[in-house]
């Protein structure tokens, strides 16, 4: 496996600032709990969630809407359950 | 776009780029005024550190307060009375009546612009009930709030970013201004600012210069404030030698999560959650015998901090208290409530099927800030008036205090302030015809004192971890100057955050990258952070009242015979000043203090 490209990590991961706190905290914990071992996939996956409004996440996150594009639902069951 | 200009020496080793106007933060406030200038044909730079759209405005749900009048009789002279008694008489009056009258205009516009309004059957915009409105000077409850479902912040957020968009507003995305730069006239030319992408720093020079960067409430251990919320532009302003006004005074809220700091709504209580203590008892019954859970936000606020401070609170550290829902029963709380069971579930570890929410009062709204006038104009005092502008300087939003929210804000007055007071500066920048101004030359050490600062960053091989400084900030500033406050734990506090200033001078980061160095913007955006504390501590040590926000168990009533005025703190010298509260509308009588009851 490829390793990621540590800038493309550290952009991802300053995007996991968000303007909700609720956002701010799932993905601030997802990251120091998986950063370093997520895949290539996942990256996609995680960037493709990043680039939904706060409140849809954060709707998607809660299990209160399935995102539209189901490829990143592997992510998102990672991001529900902790 | 060219780097053309005859700038100096020092000031020409960076690179630049010339705009009309740099517009700091694009939150409400930043892109209502950003979006005024373009479309007048400015040219026009919005910094944000995020994405626009995911400012920290996306996360107000309450709605924007106007007397439409669209449910029951309403009037911008009952809103006013409302926001002024909300301020305990700290707000100015001119600037409330400036804001209650020009309120169903700027909700219009944002109408006319595409917001999409819950509605009325008749089709006008429908609006809800909120705590603290009411008809007839306080006679009863009336209905002023507007709103898009509790979507309001995101829906106008949304509004406004695709407006900028087609008024060519330029967007520079993940870039932090770090400060302003002024010339020896103290003019303002423009800002430095860091791109996160390359790690380069840009100086953006500017005819004028708006700070919008919101609030700082990550200066709290407990705060609902995004992580983004780090006073940038308080930060700003104070090493400019600019003073903040009314820092004492921050509004919280009884129920957020204990350790996350997410907000439980007040409908949970509404509904029937009752508060405990570490004994199981309902405390509320014993502060507030009628109103109980119910009671206003200070006074549960204050009531549950009085109970922690007397050891009956819970858990180990026995620093927080018990929301309890499993009363209502699975089916209510499934059905009513379910967004609250998921916070709970996700952020507290605790099904309120089954077990209590740990809550503690948490750090929400800054009501003090950078001081303006009416038109967003940055004002400090000098040759004895007490408001002269700062040339080139204008601040909106809630980094900005004009002040319309004094000493306590009213709910729905915050949207309400973004879109006024960045619709006035907007209108004020627009009448002073920059565009046929020439930029004025920058000054040779334009660009020099941050700099420096990241040269140290980047020198340090030792030091203090940033996080780690922060953290302390963030516990003795909530432990410190937390609901209740008295002399011995300010003046504690004081030393405190004095201490940690020293810290703050001495950190060092171990990645030393360009690209996206997250740590280096966290130790950029500590510098902020600090100044804001200092403020904060400093100016609620000094206020020997208890007023709106400030609770002192020392000084347990509000004094308007020696305290009815704003405090001012400068960073040089750590020093305090004082103005008067403008008690004097435009054109009404004055609303003259009284006690604040409900």
């Amino acid at each position: 496996m490829e390793p990621i490209a540590p800038d493309r990590m550290k952009r991802i991961a300053w995007r996991c600032r968000r303007g909700m706190l609720e956002n701010d905290l799932v993905l601030s914990r997802f990251l120091a709990r998986r950063g370093s071992a997520l895949t290539e996939d996942e990256i996609g996956m995680l960037d493709a969630l990043l680039d939904l409004p706060d409140n849809e996440l954060w709707d998607i996150i809660a299990g209160r809407q399935e995102p539209a594009n189901a490829a990143v639902a592997p992510l998102v069951a990672q991001l529900r359950n902790p | 776009m060219s780097l053309e200009g005859r700038s100096v020496a020092a000031a020409a080793s960076l690179p630049m780029r010339r705009f009309d106007a740099v517009i700091v933060g694009a939150g409400g406030a930043g892109m209502r005024a950003s979006l005024q200038l373009a479309e007048a044909g400015l040219s026009v730079a919005v910094l944000s550190k995020v994405f626009p759209t995911r400012s920290h405005t996306v996360a107000a749900q309450g709605g924007i307060g106007a007397s439409l009048g669209n449910m029951s009789e309403d009037h911008w002279l009952w809103h006013m009375y409302d926001t002024v008694k909300g301020s305990d008489w700290l707000g100015d009056q001119d600037a409330i009546e400036y804001m209650c009258r020009q309120a169903p205009r700027v909700v219009y516009e944002l109408e006319h612009f595409g917001m999409p309004f819950d509605r009325n059957a008749d089709g006008t915009i429908y609006q809800r009930p909120f705590g603290g409105h009411s008809a007839n000077f306080g006679d009863k409850p009336v209905q002023r709030a507007c709103a898009a479902a509790d979507r309001t912040g995101h829906a106008m957020l949304h509004t406004l970013y695709q407006r900028n968009v087609r008024a060519r507003t330029q967007f520079f995305v993940e870039w932090m201004a770090l400060d302003l730069v002024r010339n020896a006239d103290g003019e303002v030319l423009g800002v430095v600012a860091y791109e996160m992408e390359t790690g380069d720093v840009w100086i953006l020079q500017s005819k004028v210069t708006v700070l919008a960067t919101g609030g700082a409430g990550r200066i709290f251990a407990a705060s609902t404030n995004a992580f983004i919320n780090t006073g940038d532009g308080l930060g700003m302003v104070a090493r400019a030698g600019i003073p903040l006004e009314d820092m004492e005074f921050w509004q919280f809220h009884p129920t957020g999560v204990a350790g996350a700091g997410v907000l439980i709504t007040e409908g949970v209580r509404g509904e029937g959650g009752i508060l405990l203590n570490a004994n199981g008892e309902r405390f509320m019954e014993r502060y507030a015998p009628n109103l109980k859970d119910l009671a206003s936000r200070d006074v549960v606020s204050r009531s549950m901090d009085q109970e922690i401070k007397e050891g009956r609170g819970v858990g180990e550290h026995k620093d927080h208290l018990l929301l309890k829902l499993d009363h209502l029963g699975p089916e209510v709380i499934m059905k009513r409530l379910p967004s609250i069971r998921e916070i709970a579930i996700k952020f507290a570890n605790v099904d309120p099927i089954r077990e209590p929410i740990p809550v503690v009062p948490t750090i929400h709204y800054q009501m003090g800030g950078i001081p303006t006038n009416i038109h967003g104009q940055v004002v400090v005092p000098r040759d004895g008036h007490h408001n002269t502008p700062v040339p080139g300087l204008y601040a909106v939003g809630e980094c900005a205090c004009v002040s319309v929210h004094g000493a306590n804000r009213l709910g729905t007055n915050s949207l309400l302030d973004l879109l006024v007071f960045g619709h006035s500066a907007g209108g004020h920048i627009v009448a002073q015809n920059y565009p046929a101004q020439a930029h004025r030359d920058l000054p040779r050490d334009a660009g020099d004192a941050p700099r420096a600062r990241l040269a140290r960053l980047d020198a340090a091989t030792s030091g203090e971890s940033v996080p780690e400084i922060a953290n302390t900030l963030r516990k003795v500033m909530q432990s410190h100057c937390g609901v209740f406050r008295n002399q011995e734990l300010l003046a504690e506090g004081v030393s405190k955050v004095m201490a940690i200033a020293e810290q703050v001078a001495h950190t060092a980061i171990k990645d030393k990258s360009k690209v996206f160095n997250t740590a280096r913007v966290e130790a950029l955006e500590l510098d902020n952070l600090i100044e804001t504390a200092k403020a904060t501590v400093v100016s609620a040590e000094a206020r020997h009242e208890s007023r709106g926000a400030q609770a002192r168990s020392d000084y347990p009533e509000r004094n308007d015979a020696d305290w009815l005025k704003h405090t001012l703190w400068y960073r040089d010298g750590n020093r305090l000043d004082y103005k008067p509260v403008n008690l004097k509308p435009i054109s009404v009588d004055s609303f003259p203090p009284k006690a604040r009851t409900y």
